[in-house]
C-alpha cells in the first residue's frame, strides 16, 4: 500500500459489463454501497479480490472493476480460503447467497467461519431460488408455496445468524438493501473487522419473492418490527422509540417504556456472546402475536482470535526459522545413501 | 554350536505376514531399508487390509510385506516367496499359496493355539503344525511369544506392551540369516523411542535376541548372502512412491521459484503425500487439510489464482468429487496439478488393494468438453519424474494436469538413483507485468504460442480482470454466449493439450527389438511385471517387445508408428479395458486387452502364460 495513492471513486470500482440483474432487485443497492465503501479505505483497486459462487448475487464480481472469480456452486468460500491463505496482504470478499451458502455450500460456510480467515462474507439473503426461477431456499419460511412446493415447502429455514454464531464467526452481523448508510456502515464494519466477517443483507427478489422482508424495510412499519442494535446503547424499538427489552435472567422480556425505564434495559454489547446468541434467536415469524422485533446491526465481534491467514503463515515462517531455508539436494538424498561403482 | 552353511544366492523373496497390529509393515520396511544399504536392487509390496485393527487373529486381518532383493535387476515383489514368516495361523493360510514349494516357513507357534485357529475357521485337528500338511516346506517353528516375554522378564514393561516386539526378533532373526546390516534398525529404534527409555531398550533386546537366536541354535543350516547387484554406477537411496510423488512436488517447486499449496482431505492410499509434504514447511510447503475433497481443490484453485504451484491430491472417490472444480480450473486456465493415487474401485471398492481404473475417469470424467493433460508414473521413483514434470506442464502451459499413481507404486519401495538439483529441468514462470493507466486494456486471455494465457495474480496494478466458470470471450475473457466463440474456446482448449506433445519425448521401446510379433503395451504400475515378463518371453525365443506409456494425454507424437512395427499389440491392465479403448480410437490398431481386477498387481508368469497364449 502506497501512502500517495489518489482517491479513488465509486465509479473507478465499476467495470464496463452491463449490469444484468432484474430491475428493481435489491443486488444493485448492495453493489452501490460496496463501491461507495471501497474507496474509503485507501487501498489501491489491485489489492481488492471479489470471489464469488452460483447465483443471482454471485453475478457480482463481473461488474467490479477489481480482481474477481465467479467460480462453483456453494464453494466461493473455500476457493477464498486458498487464495486468502498464500496471499494474505489482499482483501478477499466473498459474495454468496442463502442458496449458495447455506444449502449447497452449506459445509464451506461453517468451516470458512470456525477457521476464521480474515476474509469478508456477504450473503445476499431473499429466501428464494432466483437464478434457477422460484424454488424454496433453506432460509425460506416453512410452507413456502413455490414452483417445486406448490403444496408449500414442510423444511424448516436456517436462521443464518444463529447458524454463523454456532461456527463461532468472529464478526456477526445483519442488514438490509433498502437502508443505504446501515449497510453501509456494516460493510465497513465487516472491512474493519480482523478475522472473517459475516454480514447477512436482507435483499428483495422482486420477480420470485417480492415483499419477503417488507415488514422490516417499509417505512410503515421498519420500526416497530426491527431492532437497530447501537453497542453500549439500550435495546429500544417501536413507532416512537415506546418499547425496549430487557433481560430477565436469561429470558428477554419486552417492555414498554412508558411504564418502565430506560435504565432498566438490556444495554447491547457486541462483544458478549452469550447476549449475542440470545439475540439471534429473535427471529419470530412477524405476524406472530408477542413476537420479538428482528435485530440488525452487529451482534457479535470478537477481534483478538488470530486469523487463519496468520496461523497458516506463521508456521511456514516458524519452521524456515527454526528447521533454515529447504535444502534439496539434502531432502532428496534423505539420511541413508550407497554408492554403486 | 553346529557351523552353519553360507550359501550365495542371486535373489530371494521374502514375505512377512502377522496380524495388522503385528508390526509388519514396519518390518518389512526396516528390512527393506537394511537391504537397500546393503547395495541389493529390490522391488516391495505392502499388502495390508483397510482396517487399522482387522478383528484379531482372523484371516481379514493379515497384514503382509513382501520384498525381492538380489544381485541382479530386480523389477517386481516376485510372484512367489522363499520365506513366508507368518505370525499366527491366519497369517500362514492367506499366504501359503505364494509360497514355493520347499520354501522356508518361520511359524511363531503362539500363533497356532486353539484360539487363532478358531479364529482362522481352521479345525483343530488340522493344526497345520501337526496334521503333516506342511511336510512340502522347510517350517522352522519358534514359540517367538514366549522368548520375547523371557527376554523382556525383568524390563519393567507389562505384557501387552512387551508383546508388541515381537516383531523385532523376528526381524533380528531374519537380519541374521540373510547378513543384513543391523545398525540402521538400531538408530531407527533409538530415534523412535526415545522419549520412552523402557521401550527403547526392550526393542533393541529383542531385536538382538532375533539375531542371536540363529547364530546359537541349531535350526538354521544355512545363512544366505546375496552380493550386491550390478547397478548403474551412482549415488542411490531407497524410495517409496508416495514419497517420491510429495518430493517431486516440492523439486517443482524450488526449479520454478513458486511455493507450493496442497489442498487436500484424507483418504487412503494418497495421505502419506500429505503427510510427507506437511513436513517441509521450511521449503515453504503450504498444506492444507480441508473440510472435504472439493474444498481440497477449490482452495487450490484460489492459491493458483494467487500464483502459487496449487495442487490437489486424493484417491477415486475423491476425484469423483473434485470433478466439477477440475472443470472450474480448465475454463480458468489456471495452473493445476491433480494427484490420483488409484485405488480398487468403484465407489469406496477396496482401498487398500490397487487398480489402474481411473484412467478414463482422468480422460472424460467431467461434463462438457474437459480436456486435461493425463501422466501416470510407472514405478515408485518414477512418481518423481512424473511429479515434477507434471507441475512444469500445468505452470508453463497454464493448465490442469492429471498425476496418475496407484497404491502398488505409492507404497512400494525401490533404490533410486536420484538427481541433483543442478540435474532438473528449469520451469520458466513468469506473471503478466503491471500496467499504467495509458497503457493498452489488459487481455486476460490473449494466448502464447503454446495457446496459454496470461498469469495475472491479484495485487497487480493495472490488471484487474475476472475470471470464472461461465464461457469466456477469447481475448478479452468477458462473459459470451456467442455460438461461435463456444465452438473456439472448446477447440482451443483441446489444442492446448494436443500442443504439450510438442514438448515430451517420443516413446521408447524398454525392452526387445524396435519391431517384431507382439508389443506388450502397458501404463502406470504395471512396468516391472511387464518387464519381467518381456525378458522370460524374450529368453524363451519369442519376438516380443514392452513399452510403458507415461504421457497418455496427449500421447508422444510417434506412438502410432511405434505401435504398427509390431504384428499384435496386447495392453495390459489392472482394469476392465480402458487404455486399450483409446488406443483403438486413436490409433485404429486392433490392440487386444489383456485385465486383471483382483485388487493386487500382475504376476510375471501370468503376464508370460497369456502372452504365449495369444501367441502361439
Amino acid at each position: 500500500m502506497t501512502a500517495t495513492i489518489e482517491k479513488l471513486t465509486p465509479k473507478d470500482f465499476a467495470s464496463n459489463q452491463e449490469v444484468r440483474w432484474c430491475p428493481g432487485c435489491g443486488d444493485y443497492s448492495i453493489l452501490k454501497q460496496v463501491q461507495t465503501v471501497l474507496p474509503d479505505l485507501g487501498r489501491p483497486k489491485e489489492e481488492f479480490v471479489f470471489i464469488s459462487g452460483i447465483g443471482c448475487s454471485s453475478r457480482f464480481p463481473y461488474y467490479m472493476d477489481t480482481f474477481g472469480m465467479h467460480s462453483i456452486h456453494g464453494r466461493a468460500t473455500a476457493v477464498a480460503t486458498g487464495l486468502k491463505a498464500t496471499r494474505p496482504e489482499l482483501s478477499v470478499w466473498i459474495i454468496s447467497g442463502d442458496g449458495d451458502s447455506m444449502s449447497i455450500g452449506g459445509n464451506h460456510f461453517i468451516h470458512l467461519l470456525r477457521r476464521n480467515p480474515d476474509v469478508n462474507l456477504l450473503v445476499f439473503n431473499n429466501q428464494i431460488y432466483g437464478l434457477t426461477k422460484g424454488q424454496y431456499s433453506p432460509t425460506s419460511e416453512q410452507g413456502k408455496v413455490t414452483k417445486s412446493t406448490p403444496m408449500g415447502s414442510i423444511d424448516y429455514p436456517f436462521n443464518p445468524i444463529a447458524l454463523s454464531l454456532g461456527a463461532d464467526a468472529t464478526f456477526v452481523a445483519r442488514t438490509m438493501d433498502r437502508d443505504p448508510k446501515h449497510q453501509q456502515a456494516m460493510i465497513r464494519r465487516a472491512y474493519d473487522h480482523k478475522g472473517t466477517s459475516l454480514v447477512e443483507i436482507y435483499q428483495n427478489c422482486n420477480v420470485f419473492n417480492d415483499g419477503a422482508f417488507e415488514v422490516f424495510t417499509e417505512k410503515s412499519s421498519k420500526k416497530e418490527q426491527t431492532l437497530m442494535m447501537e453497542h453500549g446503547k439500550p435495546l429500544v424499538f417501536g413507532e416512537n422509540a415506546d418499547k425496549g427489552i430487557k433481560l430477565d435472567g436469561f429470558k428477554p422480556i419486552i417492555v414498554d417504556l412508558n411504564d418502565s425505564s430506560v435504565s432498566d434495559l438490556w444495554v447491547h454489547d457486541e462483544t458478549d456472546l452469550v447476549k449475542a446468541t440470545i439475540l439471534s434467536r429473535f427471529y419470530d415469524d412477524p405476524s406472530d402475536e408477542n413476537h420479538f422485533p428482528r435485530p440488525f446491526g452487529v451482534f457479535y465481534v470478537n477481534g483478538k482470535k488470530a486469523t487463519f491467514d496468520e496461523l497458516f503463515n506463521a508456521q511456514i515462517a516458524y519452521a524456515k526459522e527454526k528447521m533454515g531455508a529447504g535444502d534439496l539436494d539434502k531432502l532428496i538424498a534423505g539420511k541413508e545413501t550407497w554408492i554403486v561403482n | 554350536m553346529t557351523a552353519t552353511t553360507d550359501k550365495e544366492v542371486g535373489s530371494v523373496v521374502i514375505r512377512f505376514a502377522g496380524d495388522s497390529g503385528d508390526g509388519m509393515q514396519l518390518t518389512g520396511t526396516q528390512f527393506t531399508n537394511a537391504t537397500a544399504l546393503h547395495g541389493n536392487d529390490l522391488a516391495t509390496f505392502p499388502d495390508f487390509p483397510a482396517e487399522i485393527r482387522a478383528p484379531l487373529g482372523t484371516l481379514a486381518g493379515v497384514s503382509g510385506f513382501q520384498i525381492h532383493f538380489g544381485s541382479t535387476k530386480i523389477n517386481t515383489p516376485g510372484d512367489e516367496s522363499d520365506v513366508l514368516v507368518a505370525m499366527n495361523v491366519a497369517a500362514l493360510k492367506v499366504n501359503i499359496k505364494n509360497l514355493k514349494k520347499g520354501g522356508v516357513i518361520i511359524l511363531n507357534t503362539d500363533g497356532f493355539d486353539a484360539k487363532n485357529l478358531r479364529l482362522a475357521n481352521v479345525p483343530e485337528a488340522q493344526n497345520p503344525l501337526t496334521d503333516g500338511s506342511l511336510a512340502d516346506y522347510d517350517v522352522k517353528t519358534i514359540d517367538v511369544t514366549k522368548i520375547t516375554r523371557a527376554a523382556l522378564a525383568d524390563s519393567g514393561l507389562g505384557t501387552k506392551e512387551i508383546d508388541r516386539c515381537k516383531n523385532m526378533f523376528v526381524l533380528g532373526l531374519v537380519y541374521w540369516m540373510y547378513h543384513r546390516p543391523i545398525e540402521n534398525t538400531l538408530e531407527f529404534i533409538k530415534a523412535k523411542f526415545k522419549k520412552n527409555e523402557a521401550v527403547m531398550q526392550a526393542n533393541l533386546k529383542v531385536l538382538n535376541a532375533g539375531w542371536n537366536y540363529g547364530e546359537t541354535t541349531e535350526m538354521f543350516a544355512n545363512r544366505y548372502t546375496v552380493a550386491a547387484a550390478k547397478m548403474e554406477p551412482g549415488i542411490y537411496r531407497g524410495i517409496m512412491g508416495n514419497q517420491a510423488a510429495a518430493f517431486g512436488l516440492i523439486a517443482a517447486s524450488v526449479k520454478s521459484g513458486l511455493p507450493v499449496f496442497y489442498g487436500t482431505y484424507p483418504i487412503t492410499p494418497a495421505s502419506d503425500i500429505l503427510h510427507e509434504l506437511s513436513k517441509y514447511k521450511n521449503f515453504g510447503i503450504k498444506t492444507f487439510q480441508a473440510e472435504d475433497e472439493i474444498a481440497g481443490i477449490c482452495a487450490a484453485i484460489g492459491a493458483a489464482f494467487g500464483g502459487h504451484l496449487a495442487i490437489t491430491g486424493s484417491s477415486g472417490p475423491g476425484i469423483a468429487l473434485k470433478g466439477e472444480a477440475i472443470g472450474l480450473a480448465t475454463m480458468l486456465e489456471l495452473p493445476l496439478v491433480i494427484v490420483n493415487v488409484q485405488r480398487a474401485g468403484p465407489s469406496t471398492g477396496m482401498p487398500t488393494k490397487t487398480e489402474q481404473a481411473d484412467l478414463m475417469q482422468a480422460m472424460f470424467g467431467r461434463n462438457g468438453e474437459c480436456p486435461v493433460v493425463v501422466l501416470a508414473a510407472q514405478s515408485p521413483s518414477d512418481c518423481f519424474t512424473l511429479a515434477f514434470e507434471a507441475c512444469k506442464i500445468a505452470l508453463e502451459h497454464m493448465i490442469p494436469v492429471f498425476f496418475l499413481s496407484d497404491g502398488y507404486i505409492a507404497n512400494g519401495a525401490e533404490p533410486w538413483k536420484y538427481p541433483s538439483t543442478a540435474d532438473l529441468a528449469d520451469i520458466k514462470v513468469s506473471f503478466a507485468a503491471a500496467r499504467e493507466a495509458g497503457d493498452e486494456p489488459f487481455m486476460p486471455y490473449l494466448r502464447d504460442e503454446k495457446l496459454s494465457r496470461p498469469w495475472a495474480v491479484p495485487g497487480t496494478k493495472g490488471l484487474e480482470h475476472r475470471i470464472g466458470g461461465i464461457e469466456k470471450q477469447n481475448i478479452t475473457g468477458n462473459i459470451s454466449y456467442d455460438a461461435a466463440n463456444h465452438e473456439i474456446m472448446t477447440h482451443l482448449r483441446q489444442e492446448k493439450v494436443d500442443k504439450v506433445a510438442d514438448f515430451i519425448s517420443d516413446q521408447t521401446i524398454d525392452t526387445g527389438e524396435e519391431s517384431g510379433d507382439l508389443l506388450i503395451l502397458g501404463w502406470g504400475g504395471t512396468y516391472g511385471a511387464l518387464k519381467t515378463a518381456t525378458n522370460i518371453l524374450i529368453e524363451e525365443g519369442y519376438k516380443v517387445s514392452h513399452t510403458q506409456v507415461r504421457y497418455i494425454n496427449p500421447f508422444p507424437k510417434n506412438l502410432g508408428d511405434l505401435l504398427k512395427r509390431f504384428k499384435k499389440v496386447v495392453v495390459p491392465e489392472l482394469n476392465n479395458g480402458q487404455l486399450v479403448k483409446i488406443i483403438r480410437d486413436k490409433y485404429f490398431v486392433d490392440a487386444i486387452p489383456y485385465n486383471k481386477i483382483q485388487g493386487q498387481p500382475f504376476m510375471s508368469n501370468e503376464v508370460v502364460a497369456r502372452i504365449k497364449q495369444i501367441l502361439d
